[in-house]
């Protein structure tokens, strides 16, 4: 690990002040779960860590009767699944498979909506945006199995890692920002980018601001449902992943919908398309499978990773079942 | 002479029991401890400096910078400029320094600079692979094999392979060398073999063989992988030497014990089966080729396996393909897995093709196992009704109940052998006038029980309870006993105790004898006493009875001879696997998976059971998850940590039932070995299974969702394609 000065402030104001102008000379620790492997693997080599633990208020949850949910950043997935109970379905679905129960207990919601991505040639050292030595593309010519099959045209091909953010953006919910000029909010299908260069981020936040935590809007009525298609049943991410918030009409036809994807783009997927396909009609089988059909109708896989577009279907398909209920 | 055998069944007071492993506390308690664990007095870290690339030639090595680091107490170059190296991850630079974090900033402050060469990595597709990489294949022909398929009713062709597969020791390779002078070494390392590594050490560095001072309490692992004493250990140990005999630790990181401290053969086959209608086998033809990386395996006399001597007519073609990856080492049950795969597939396809039960077609064919048809025919009758066979089995595609529109279910099954024996062991047994009893043996425990089978069969054989037997291993000190490999340590060791423990009580004898006024030839040790056999009552205790050794305590020296009355050599196995299928994703779930297993002579059943769970458990990870990724364009592994590289965890395993063959036809076959045999069936029996639920075979292991719904697609598939 290469050497750093520490810092622990105590409040949002003296964190931001202590951020860095440009990415990679700070970083922010939450949990550590992310941070600490990518630094022993000098994949990020910041000369300041700040470390956000200390800010009592990026811990709080408010839970007002109208549904809505406000979240801090600090919370662990494990408070998050305790705490928001039963009424939000795609959440705790997607908080429950990020495992295992040590990560679910050091890792935070914050975290877990930064946390970089998986891409065994970024881990490797060889760039988000991976290039060999003679600035050829690793990803496209190489094994992309568990790369992205949508929203790859870009030099990104690496896959958005978090499972509660397509859960956070079927919800619509916003992500509570704050830096030097004070607090901002961002809608959670605008946060996150297809970098376009290795010292790009995969986030809107700028380099000295800091999440302060989610804000999601009243659920009553909400069904939603996120369905992972995981190999295996621990300490692994999913293959894919779709969230799904419906609201039906007095006839059980769809009212509203927000499908979003997870494991299969640079950023969470958000699968208008299909969304509005769903509206009006009455949920079965067929509507779903269609519905996934059309989530993926504009997906390229790479060389080797075709069957990806097929579990991604799979899991909009059984989301909405599962959220209809 | 003593006459040496093993006590009869209604004699027994531990043997054959289900004892649980004498460590079990200390190591969930945290107090064994492992090689990684040690610290020694003084200690420095050592790291090596590896190459990034698969084939490259050295030309320079700068060490100024990083000789200067902070902490950094000793250099040295492994190899120098002009050597090619032909994988990545070979060690060109070994350092050591007083923190962990220091040596590894120096070890990055290693410059090396290298011309790189072409390389090679991927060996799947035989005609992708450069003629240059094609090594020398090997041939041979049996009987008439043309003949047969031309007479054959049904000629099945199919093809099979999987991928090569990592060791992964839990506790990787390595260390801690140190000079207790300048011409004594002291090393604890993490190995498989305590006795025979002591001289390796020693020829290395040019010092007597009995300078070498070699211990290891506990292992994390080692599957085959830990026999040597390794480049790095002995560089470890020069450079000890370097820095003033200063101990050195040096254990591999996570991404280095994937990379080179151990792989298994890939194999890929093409096959051609010869059959009658009725599904006898009559004819074997086989290409296939595989690769150990740099290494070289072979794969002779392997094929169709278990049901070789009684198939006449064969033609087989093996090829070993050189790959620019770190070489091969023997993986628990070396080749048999992979030659498993191949036939047992094959044979399950051709069940398929005649409409045949495969558990009718194999038994059909048992006779062609050979000498140990009746242990297999057995074995499947065990084996099917503890899975329920014949009420859950339905033809290949309908699906086994229990099955869903998305979600089939099918059964597999498979069998494997395997010799196991008893390799050369030497032990001390000493009995002190106070009645304590020692046992000393340059022998390892790799975690399956061998220190709990010691105390067994001596405390069995005096005729004491088990904590009476104090056991010393783990230190080469001690009498020579073989690596653990081959399954061939229990055998070794339970041989050499019982003799050592036999004699040592008929020494015992002489000297109680006279007191006891009767004859050595009539006592016997029984429940902590000596007695007169046929008259308990002229008895006297174990302690009364070892207080006439007076000041001197006994010691005998145990030797296991090889072949004789107390092991022999061969088992067989059977295995059942019972999986659920999503036919929509391609994931592939275990329901119940059943085993049964004989080894001769079971020591202790619970420790013998253990090692066939630990052995399905490894083995539903070679079937659905293993592979070691090794990237075209960088020719590096792209999956050298716990995340990528996917090992089954509890969830993912399902139901485990072991059944071991005791009794009548088994016990007196004496003491076998069991480490390796089942780890052979999983990836056939779980193949078998998912083809019978999926309608369609699934070429290769590991059966990952892109791998199943590629084969779902095919003709014959239960494809469900959104
Ligand atoms: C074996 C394993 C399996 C996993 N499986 C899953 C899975 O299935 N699904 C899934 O979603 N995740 C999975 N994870 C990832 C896990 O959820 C994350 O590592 C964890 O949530 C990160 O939280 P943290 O608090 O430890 O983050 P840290 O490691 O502290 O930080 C992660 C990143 O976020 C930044 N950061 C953190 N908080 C803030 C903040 N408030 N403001 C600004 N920047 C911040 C840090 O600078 C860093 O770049 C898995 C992890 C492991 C090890």
């Amino acid at each position: 690990m290469q050497k750093f000065e520490y810092a622990s402030p105590t409040t949002k104001e003296q964190a931001v002040a202590l951020l860095g102008k440009s990415w990679g000379e700070t970083e922010v620790l939450a949990g550590g779960t992310d941070l600490l492997s990518l630094m022993k693997d000098f994949i990020v080599t910041p000369k300041r860590v700040v470390n956000i633990k200390g800010i009592a208020e990026l811990s709080l949850i408010r839970m007002p009767r109208n549904g809505s949910a406000n979240i801090g950043a600090l919370v662990t997935i494990e408070q998050l699944i305790d705490t928001l109970g039963r009424g939000f379905p795609a959440i705790t679905d997607a908080a429950k498979g990020i495992t295992s129960p040590q990560i679910r207990n050091m890792g935070t919601v914050g975290g877990d909506l930064l946390q970089r991505p998986r891409c065994w040639y970024y881990r490797a050292g060889f760039g988000l945006l991976p290039k060999g030595e003679n600035g050829e593309p690793l990803v496209a010519n190489g094994d992309n199995r568990y790369h992205a099959i949508l929203g790859n045209d870009g030099e990104a091909k690496f896959v958005n890692p978090s499972s509660l953010a397509p859960a956070l953006i079927a919800l619509n919910a916003k992500i509570k920002i704050f830096g030097p000029a004070g607090g901002r909010e961002v809608a959670a299908d605008k946060f996150f980018v297809a970098p376009r260069s290795d010292s790009d981020r995969e986030y809107t936040l700028e380099p000295n601001e800091i999440v302060m935590g989610i804000s999601i809007p009243p659920t009553l009525g909400v069904r939603s449902a996120t369905y992972e298609v995981r190999q295996k049943e621990a300490l692994d991410w999913p293959l894919a992943a779709a969230s799904v918030a419906l609201t039906l009409d007095a006839a059980k036809k769809v009212k509203a919908a927000r499908i979003a994807l997870g494991h299969v783009a640079p950023t969470p997927w958000l699968a208008e398309a299909a969304a509005e396909y769903l509206t009006g009609k009455t949920i079965n089988e067929d509507v779903a499978a269609e519905a996934g059909k059309i989530a993926l109708a504009g997906a390229k896989p790479l060389s080797r990773n075709a069957y990806k577009v097929q579990l991604a279907r799979v899991a909009v398909k059984r989301a909405i079942l599962q959220a209809a209920g | 002479m003593a006459e040496y055998k093993w006590p009869e069944e209604g004699k027994r007071s531990h043997i054959g029991k289900r004892i649980k492993r004498l460590d079990g506390p200390d190591k969930v308690s945290g107090r064994a401890k492992y090689t990684y664990d040690l610290n020694r007095p003084g200690m420095l870290f050592g790291k090596v400096v590896r190459s990034p690339h698969a084939h490259a030639k050295i030309v320079s090595i700068d060490l100024s910078v990083a000789e200067k680091m902070p902490g950094v107490k000793a250099v040295k170059i492994i190899q120098g400029p002009g050597a090619e190296i032909q994988w990545a991850g070979d060690e060109i630079v070994v350092l050591a320094a007083e923190t962990e974090g220091q040596a590894e900033d120096a070890a990055r402050a290693v410059k090396i600079q290298y011309e790189k060469l072409p390389h090679f990595v991927n060996e799947q597709n035989w005609d992708a692979i450069p003629e240059a990489n094609r090594r020398r294949p090997s041939e041979a022909t049996a009987g008439d094999p043309a003949k047969a398929f031309k007479e054959a009713d049904i000629v099945f062709e199919g093809s099979y392979g999987n991928e090569v597969i990592t060791h992964c020791c839990l506790e990787s390779h390595g260390l801690i060398a140190e000079w207790e002078d300048d011409k004594n070494l002291l090393v604890h390392q993490s190995t498989q073999s305590v006795s025979a590594n002591g001289p390796q050490f020693a020829q290395a560095l040019g010092i007597p063989a009995g300078n070498v001072r070699l211990k290891m309490e506990h292992i994390g692992g080692g599957f085959g992988s830990k026999f040597p004493v390794d480049r790095w250990g002995i560089e470890a140990a020069k450079l000890s030497k370097l820095a003033g005999g200063k101990p050195i630790k040096l254990m591999l990181e996570r991404d280095s014990e994937l990379m080179v401290a151990g792989s298994r053969p890939s194999v890929f086959a093409k096959v051609k089966v010869a059959a009658k209608k009725d599904g006898s086998i009559t004819g074997w033809e086989s290409e296939v080729w595989g690769s150990g990386g740099v290494g070289n395996f072979s794969f002779a006399g392997l094929l169709p396996y278990v049901f070789r001597a009684g198939v006449e007519n064969r033609k087989e073609k093996f090829s070993v393909i050189g790959t620019n990856t770190g070489p091969q080492r023997a993986w628990r049950a070396p080749n048999h897995p992979q030659a498993c795969l191949i036939t047992m597939s094959a044979f399950d396809d051709l069940a398929a093709e005649l409409k045949m039960d495969p558990l009718d077609l194999f038994l059909k064919n048992i006779a062609l196992t050979g000498t140990r048809a009746n242990v297999y025919r057995d074995e499947l009758m065990k084996a099917a009704e503890m899975i329920e066979w014949k009420k859950m089995w339905r033809p290949r595609g309908e699906g086994a109940p229990g099955s869903t529109k998305y979600v089939k279910r099918g059964l597999g099954l498979s069998l494997h052998t395997w010799g196991g024996g008893g390799h050369a062991s030497d032990c001390d047994l000493t009995i002190h006038p106070d009645g304590s009893v020692e046992l000393k043996m340059g022998t390892q425990d790799l975690g399956v029980g061998t220190r709990t089978v010691l105390a067994i069969v001596a405390a069995d054989t005096l005729g004491l309870p088990l904590d009476a037997v104090k056991v010393h291993i783990g230190d080469n000190r001690y009498p020579v006993s073989s690596g653990s490999g081959g399954s061939t340590t229990v055998g070794g060791v339970s041989s050499s105790t019982r003799r050592a423990s036999i004699d040592a009580l008929n020494a015992l004898f002489e000297k109680v004898a006279p007191a006891m006024n009767t004859t050595a030839g009539k006592l016997e040790a029984v429940g902590g006493k000596i007695q007169e056999i046929g008259k308990p009552t002229n008895s006297m205790t174990w302690k009364q009875a070892c207080a006439k050794l007076g000041t001197q305590p006994l010691t005998t020296r145990g030797k296991n001879p090889g072949k004789e009355t107390l092991t022999t050599a061969g088992v067989g196995g059977v295995q059942m696997a019972d999986v659920s299928v999503d036919i929509e994703t391609g994931i592939v779930k275990m329901n119940n998976f059943v085993a049964v297993q004989d080894c001769g002579l079971i020591i202790d059943m619970k420790t013998a059971e253990s090692q066939v769970f630990g052995a399905m458990i490894m083995g539903v990870t070679f079937a659905l998850f293993e592979e070691k990724v090794m990237d075209a364009q960088t020719g590096r592994m792209l999956n050298p940590n716990m995340e990528f590289y996917r090992l089954a965890g509890l969830a993912d395993i399902g139901n485990f039932k072991v059944h071991m063959m005791t009794g009548k036809g088994y016990d007196e076959r004496g003491v076998i070995g069991v480490g390796e045999p089942p780890t052979v069936s999983p990836g056939a029996a779980i193949s078998n299974a998912v083809a019978n639920a999926i309608g369609v075979r699934v070429p290769s292991i590991p059966l990952t969702p892109d791998r199943v719904l590629a084969a779902l697609e095919k003709k014959g598939g239960a494809s469900a394609k959104i």
